[in-house]
């Protein structure tokens, strides 16, 4: 007779800290603050809620993809994977552990965000100070606002003139 | 006389609200992808697609929510790929061609300083899922906004070669300002039903920034008295949006059902 397997919100949760993040493959989509949402009914049906980093994010489709794979390879019979637009996502969701690996990796990690409304018309590199992920000195410089993902802009410290990416605080 | 025109329904205002909103966005995004590949230098190749990819993400969810109000079984695809240009209800400053690099820069800070205003005040509007859109891409319009204005200084106030082409842009761009204002009975509707904005509250404000950033680049702010172009809300285009639509929806169009695989 089969046998119907349910599972927990927390063995959900584990399944979706082994999706990583297509473009940042250090990371999982938990950590990233991606994943946002469990709930599992009664009857076992799980919902899981996913929130883009940035509108135009094309790795979004990917993940979504990612997150349906993964859960019918650990077999969950009955979920769905929505969307959520409702929340809007910030760099204050990403956890501290996440930010140490995207230092290792070689990106700079996101500050706190500020209430940055009054001056944020102001040039980034006038106000904002990026230490560098290689050496950590402070001699560093902006390139460019954007970079190789929307997530991202580009630095370079003119200390150990090694150009490196910036997740922005959003 | 007309005959009696047909009173227009809520849904009917929300719909065309969201719409707008979406239009702008799908037709600058299309126009600055035309940039990937040619930017003048890599990081501005970069900025430029990402700005593209940002503005196409907006279009994409507000056509997402404006396929759920009209419920007609549409979705995103629906709006982009299978209306024709009068059904576009898109700025006019946001079809025409993409100039040089100035053009732009100079369009795309006249559009994101409208916007951030104008989301600014919708992230009030009485609707938990647009305000929800709203929040996110007001973070991504100050993005796009400062970015603009940092090279719109840089131009102005940089060579007499780019002084002069940014000048131009702007003279050229200023009779398509007007309609950023533009308001009828849908914008009545939605501000009667707390969801949309009235965008004579902060057309100042507007002006304000791009006469301060103008100047600040030793720019001349041209003459806001002059002929000013209308009708864009109504679907009254350009030569230019027939072409953009043509190459843009040829391959749907001629593959209506084919799948991304």
């Amino acid at each position: 007779m089969p046998t119907i397997q349910l599972h927990t919100e927390e063995q959900i949760w584990d399944f979706l800290k082994e999706v990583t993040d297509p473009e940042i493959p250090v990371l999982n989509i938990v950590e990233m603050g991606i994943a946002r949402k469990v709930e599992v009914d009664e009857d076992g049906k799980v919902l899981v809620k996913i929130t883009p980093t940035y509108s135009g994010c094309p790795a979004m489709n990917a993940i979504e993809k990612l997150v349906n794979e993964k859960l019918k390879e650990r077999g969950v019979a009955d979920f769905s994977v929505k969307l959520d637009f409702a929340e809007t996502w910030t760099t204050d969701w990403m956890t501290d552990e996440a930010k140490v690996k995207l230092k290792d990796y070689g990106i700079a990690p996101p500050e706190k965000t500020e209430d940055e409304d009054d001056d944020f018309l102001k040039s980034l590199s006038n106000t904002k100070i990026v230490p560098c992920p290689y050496c950590d000195s402070f001699e560093t410089e902006l390139v460019s606002q954007f970079g190789s993902t929307a997530c991202k802009s580009q630095y370079y410290c003119n200390e150990c003139e090694q150009p490196f990416e910036h997740f922005k605080c959003i | 006389m007309s005959t009696a025109t047909k009173e227009l329904t809520k849904q009917e205002a929300f719909l065309t609200y969201l719409l707008r909103l979406a239009d702008d966005r799908l037709i600058l995004g299309q126009r600055n992808s035309e940039w990937c590949g040619h930017g003048p230098q890599l990081e501005e190749d970069l900025a430029i697609a990402n700005i593209s990819l940002d503005l196409i993400g907006h279009a994409t969810a507000l056509y997402e929510y404006a396929a759920e109000v009209e419920d007609e079984g549409h979705d995103e695809d629906h709006f982009a790929y299978f209306r024709d240009d009068r059904e576009f209800t898109n700025l006019q400053l946001c079809e025409l061609p993409k100039g040089d690099f100035g053009f732009t820069i100079a369009r795309q800070f006249l559009f994101s300083a409208f916007s951030y205003f104008q989301y600014e005040r919708l992230k009030e509007a009485q609707d938990e899922q647009f305000t929800g859109m709203v929040n996110k891409h007001l973070k991504e319009i100050k993005y796009h906004l400062r970015h603009s204005r940092e090279w719109v200084l840089r131009l102005g106030d940089g060579t007499e070669e780019s002084h002069n082409r940014i000048q131009e842009s702007f003279d050229e761009l200023w009779m398509y300002t007007d309609e950023l204002f533009y308001m009828d009975e849908v914008d009545e509707w939605m501000i009667k039903e707390g969801l949309g904005v009235d965008s004579s509250e902060f057309k100042d404000e507007w002006k304000k920034l791009v006469e301060d950033t103008l100047t600040e680049a030793t720019l001349t702010v041209p003459d806001w008295d002059q002929f000013m172009m209308s009708g864009s809300r109504k679907g009254i285009h350009t030569e230019h949006l027939g072409h953009m639509l043509a190459q843009m929806q040829f391959l749907r169009r001629s593959y209506p059902d084919a799948e991304w695989k």
